[in-house]
């Protein structure tokens, strides 16, 4: 399946849970690389992808947390003026509905990094590849 | 006024109870043949209705149930052709599916008469001004209090419920004598009055009687104040007959019960055997003089005391204190009766495994509030916040057309809400009645 595993955890909107999730992942030696939230004045929907999906999953459902994992696609694209812009106009052409987009930073700084969340994955996959555009995989994430 | 029924009101114990062991065997043998559920009950007991001499002897007879009235839906324990069912009332059962009940226009008559008692009872005359805003419709309340107010000669207005500002308007310009609501929303009105500037001298109301839902002392004292009225609590459930099954008097020591109409039994719900006259336990009726929907030996699950010695008002009739609770876990918020059950089948239809859930009740500036508390599960989660908004909506919506009220769902973390044993496990009822 196209993209990069991300992994949404719900939570109430009380001071300290988002500590305490982090707290969590930080104890068994989890890095998070990428985060959002999505909230409303009850609860909110944490995603993130870490550097050890598989074990972060494992720790958060022993931790009593409810998770979901989707797959997201992840993108690089030049720290410029409207490259950003010509990515979602290429989706918009090809009716390709994003459901939210977040950025994240890359080790090398260089290129901006974007996780976008779409109704259709192997489609824009294919967009994206169409306006030269490559996809980040979970590997490349990993790299030290 | 000061009876409107001084016969059977005031009547001496053994005449009244001479009346009861009459018309008890009277009952029986006209269910036992016009109800077949009721008569395979009585078989499978070992009963014949020539077993029942009098009063004394309704211990022999099987109880009947809120199940029964399921089991039977819609019409089963009618014991009457429909063609013979003048009026049909209906509440919400337990399982989304309503209690109906049936009444015959001599029925009718009688439910009128008993509401008639009540309302003289309560000091309210014929030419007095009754303005009624219980809900008309299913719903026994509103047009069960219309036809006893206009049996006495009341000038009644059927205001019915909803609709605050028309509702203040009313009393302001009609200048009604008497109110029957529910007491919460008495108090809601109370407060609306108030801030258009009225004080309990200049509204008219002199009388209130509230039912439908359980209500304290301490809002007695209020909704007095508040209105500057006498304020008395009616007591009735539709499978009996509906409001006025017994209602206080003037003396407010207690509701009168229309015992030539209903006879009382008080039961350790546990057993099912009579507790010790004036200790407290489930109230259980049988209607007397019913024809349309007679019900033997109804288990209501209100929990209450009855007492007999003679009140102050005159009458001799025995009274209901206010019902101290329930021994099953049904809740009635706003008048509308709700199962911790419903709440659970709603959860069924937007998930195979139904989460954990806790209903909260609560009065908010004296009016019932219900939420529900359910806990995310892997089914109801999504990355999408839209989703989820959505999910809270509809489940929303269909708690509310299910139940009738307007319900709040909040949905929380997995293993957060209260875990508790016994039969209100779901509920936490935080109402200071």
């Amino acid at each position: 399946m196209a993209g990069i595993r991300q992994i949404s955890v719900f939570l109430s909107n009380q001071s300290g849970r988002l500590a305490e999730v982090t707290k969590l992942l930080a104890d068994n030696n989890i890095d998070i690389i990428a985060l959002s939230i999505a909230d409303t004045a009850q609860y909110g929907a944490l995603r993130i992808i870490t550097d050890d999906n598989d074990k972060a999953i494992d720790i958060l459902k022993n931790g009593n947390f409810v998770t979901k994992i989707n797959h997201v696609l992840g993108i690089e694209i030049p720290n410029e003026p409207g490259a950003l812009a010509k990515v979602l106009q290429a989706f918009d052409a090809n009716e390709i509905s994003v459901e939210y987009i977040y950025a994240f930073v890359g080790k090398s700084g260089i290129n901006a990094r974007v996780i976008i969340r779409v109704n259709d994955n192997e489609h824009a996959s294919e967009v994206l590849k169409s306006i030269g555009i490559g996809l980040i995989t979970e590997d490349d994430i990993l790299k030290k | 006024m000061k009876f409107y029924d001084e016969t059977h009101e005031c009547m001496d114990r053994p005449s009244l109870e001479k009346l009861q062991s009459e018309r008890l065997v009277k009952l029986v043998e006209y269910e036992y043949n016009n109800v077949p559920a009721y008569r395979q009950k009585m078989d499978d007991a070992g009963v014949k209705p020539g077993d029942i001499k009098g009063i004394e002897d309704i211990t022999k007879l099987p109880f009947t149930l809120k199940s029964d009235l399921r089991d039977n839906y819609p019409f089963g324990l009618f014991a009457v052709p429909i063609g013979q069912i003048n009026r049909i009332h209906a509440s919400s059962g337990t399982t989304g599916k309503q209690t109906v009940v049936g009444y015959t226009k001599e029925d009718l008559d009688i439910w009128a008469d008993c509401i008639s008692r009540g309302l003289v009872s309560c000091g309210i005359n014929s030419g007095d001004m009754v303005h009624i805003a219980y809900g008309y419709g299913l719903f026994t309340g509103g047009i069960g209090v219309h036809d006893g107010a206009t049996k006495l000669g009341c000038s009644v207005v059927p205001a019915s419920s909803g609709n605050t500002a028309r509702q203040v308007t009313l009393i302001e310009d009609f200048k009604p004598d008497a109110i029957c609501c529910t007491p919460s929303y008495a108090l809601f009105l109370a407060e609306e009055l108030r801030k258009k500037g009225h004080t309990p001298d200049d509204i008219s109301l002199k009388v209130g009687i509230f039912g439908a839902e359980p209500w304290s002392e301490a809002m007695r004292t209020e909704l007095e104040k508040s209105l500057g009225i006498k304020a008395c609590d009616i007591y009735g459930l539709s499978e009996i007959m509906g409001p006025g099954v017994a209602c206080e008097c003037a003396e407010r020591k207690g509701m009168h019960l229309q015992e030539d109409h209903f006879l009382v039994e008080v039961i350790n719900p546990e057993t099912g055997e009579h507790v010790k006259e004036g200790e407290s336990g489930e109230l259980v009726f049988t209607t007397l003089t019913k024809k349309g929907f007679p019900l033997v030996r109804y288990r209501t699950r209100d929990i209450s005391r009855v007492i007999y010695e003679k009140c102050s008002c005159g009458r001799t009739t025995a009274r209901i204190l206010k019902p101290s609770g329930r021994s099953d876990d049904m809740l009635i918020i706003r008048g509308v009766n709700v199962f911790p059950s419903q709440v659970e089948t709603v959860l069924m239809e937007f998930s195979e495994t139904s989460p954990y859930y806790m209903i909260y009740v609560d009065r908010q500036s004296n009016h019932d509030t219900m939420e529900v508390k359910v806990e995310m599960n892997e089914a109801f989660f999504s990355d999408k916040i839209s989703d989820i908004n959505s999910l809270e909506a509809r489940l929303k919506a269909r708690l509310n057309s299910l139940i009738g009220l307007s319900i709040g769902v909040t949905l929380v973390e997995p293993g957060t809400l209260p875990r508790f044993e016994g039969k209100s496990k779901h509920v936490v009822d935080n109402r200071k009645i």
